[in-house]
């Protein structure tokens, strides 16, 4: 059943957040909701928590209209991408809040805390303040405080957007992990395509207020259904009115059939793969991806003139 | 160097002139002529009446401005609302209005041939020349302190914590005792040490409706008044000692509340 999300529209006074949206969210899978800044995939998600009300269209959980529902009556944990940590409390009663609220039996709230301060690997840290915690440790800890209530859809805004990038790549992997241990349904909310695709099963890319495309990331990567989808979740470059991924470009010192004459621009060391900045014959600039030992056997340097086949390349109609 | 040193030197010098001094002459002219007799200056029946006064005013305009500081707080911040500025701005009036203008507003407003006055009179209720009217002086000039503590800290700490209450299932009430409340501990605190701090030291508006009939309606200030109109330096002087003594324990408990704080 999962989350199902039906016609919805929000506005903020003249600014549409949401047109129109339909997007339906497959029980206990991970979905990622990808798009820039203003794209309204945050607005979604607090549509589905309820944090939003939307102005038209329902929101299903589990098969039950939601709609208008409260936050805390709809089974859904979230987390915050600035943690919302409360500050007062010590990292245990941050997690038994729920369990608290509910009025649970003492035994099982002590049990259930401790359980799941183990599986987000904050047990040593249970009587710390949250300004004692790293800024990792501080989501982990919200991860572990939306779980505690066995909510029936997780929520996460940009959880690592606050984070430095090598904790954020950290987390991502234990979040895939605790996905598959704890199997819940979940949609996370980001602007970063690589942890999109490396952590969600499904992808929502959302642009302008709408869902542009649905898809596992293979499927958005090889087939987008339009140039931004194709722009966003990867890089391309225009080249003869078709886009096309830099792998997809093959350089070469000799003309062939249908090659470009171009300009190298700029080269970019970046470890086993090089990127070349390329200048096409009318102006055009294009991103071409080499290993670095085709660099060396092509011996190609800045202000090099190449030919650059497109091997494959993708148009779509301008919307 | 030189400079760090001057500016040292100039602000240091100018607080013992204007601060330090003065307290410190206060307490030499109360007990130039010995403790005993500075002490059954304070412990003559006006005097005790006098303090039990200020304490009872203070004891009732603390709290009433507590909460409605909270609430207006509240207002102002998380419920937007039409006449938002208006009420912000009218929270600051106390401060910038002379208390003796207030006790003026007071006494046109409750007098005999006032609005409200005529009305309580009618049905046998003393406001002004009474407590009444004390009280409302007081609750009047020490309005502001905790709405102005509590609206920055509500800000600042944003609905995040709150919207996180909500997803895990708390209603607003038990977010608001649970959540909110906690969060503003700090800022309550500082606000009703201020609250209380200007409380007891209220005098020209509560002057101006009570009367100052000592031993009825003479709270502490009054009371300092009333000693160094009549000569009596040393009762004058030991009133205000026991005064500065209250408000030291007020500025104490806010430098204790303070460092709690940073400890956290």
């Amino acid at each position: 059943m999962g989350i199902t999300v039906r016609y919805v529209t929000k506005r903020f006074g003249d600014y549409t957040a949401l047109d129109d949206i339909s997007l339906s969210v497959p029980s206990g899978s991970l979905m990622a909701l990808l798009g820039p800044s203003g794209s309204g995939k945050s607005t979604l998600l607090r549509v589905i928590a309820g944090l939003e009300r939307p102005d038209s269209g329902d929101v299903l959980i589990s098969g039950e209209d939601a709609t208008e529902l409260d936050p805390r009556k709809r089974g859904v944990g979230f987390v915050f991408q600035h943690y919302a940590a409360f500050k007062h409390m010590t990292v245990w009663d941050n997690v038994a809040f729920g369990l608290k609220i509910r009025r649970r039996p003492k035994a099982e709230i002590r049990k259930r805390v401790a359980e799941l301060l183990e599986l987000v690997q904050l047990d040593p840290f249970a009587q710390r303040y949250p300004s004692q915690l790293s800024g990792g440790q501080r989501q982990r800890m919200a991860l572990a405080r939306a779980l505690a209530v066995e909510p029936r859809v997780l929520l996460l805004d940009e959880p690592f957007g606050a984070l430095d990038a090598r904790v954020r790549a950290e987390l991502r992997t234990w979040l895939r992990r605790l996905h598959e241990e704890v199997q819940v349904t979940t949609v996370f909310v980001t602007h970063d395509q690589h942890e999109a695709m490396d952590v969600a099963g499904h992808v929502a890319v959302m642009n302008h207020g709408r869902i542009e495309q649905v898809g596992a990331p293979r499927e958005l990567y090889e087939y987008p259904s339009s140039a931004f989808v194709m722009g966003f979740v990867g890089p391309a470059s225009k080249v003869a009115g078709a886009w096309v991924r830099p792998h997809d470009l093959e350089l070469s010192l000799e003309p062939s059939d249908g090659a470009l004459a171009a300009t190298i621009e700029r080269i970019v060391h970046l470890g086993f793969e090089v990127r070349i900045e390329l200048s096409i014959q009318d102006g055009e600039a294009a991103l071409v991806q080499i290993t670095c030992d085709d660099l060396s056997r092509l011996e190609l340097k800045r202000g090099d003139s190449v030919w650059v086949l497109p091997r494959r390349s993708r148009a779509f109609a301008e919307a | 160097m030189t400079r760090k040193l001057a500016l040292r030197t100039f602000a240091l010098g100018y607080l013992a002139a204007i601060l330090v001094g003065p307290l410190v002459l206060v307490f030499y002219r109360a007990f130039e002529h010995g403790f005993g007799e500075a002490w059954s200056a304070v412990t003559t029946p006006p005097a005790l009446h006098a303090f039990e006064l200020t304490l009872l005013i203070t004891a009732i305009a603390v709290p009433a401005n507590t909460i409605f500081g909270v609430l207006c707080a509240l207002a102002v911040v998380r419920h937007p609302f039409r006449g938002k500025g208006l009420l912000n701005a009218v929270v600051d009036l106390p401060m910038a209005l002379s208390p003796v203008v207030v006790g003026l507003s007071l006494f046109l407003l409750y007098g005999r041939t006032g609005w409200f006055g005529s009305w309580f009179l009618a049905r046998g209720i003393q406001i002004l020349f009474a407590l009444p009217s004390m009280i409302l002086a007081t609750v009047f000039v020490s309005l502001p302190f905790v709405v102005r503590e509590v609206v920055p800290v509500l800000r600042e700490i944003g609905t995040d914590q709150e919207q996180a209450a909500a997803t895990l299932g708390a209603s607003r009430l038990q977010t608001f005792f649970r959540i909110t409340l906690p969060a503003l501990r700090w800022a309550i605190a500082y606000g009703v040490v201020l609250t209380t701090a200007r409380s007891l030291g209220e005098y020209g508006a509560v002057s101006v409706v009570s009367g100052r009939v000592a031993g009825k309606t003479a709270t502490a200030t009054l009371f300092v008044e009333d000693r160094y109109q009549s000569f009596d330096i040393v009762g004058a002087y030991a009133a205000s000692v026991v005064l500065a003594l209250m408000a030291v324990s007020v500025l104490l408990a806010m430098n204790l509340l303070r460092r709690k704080e940073d400890a956290l």
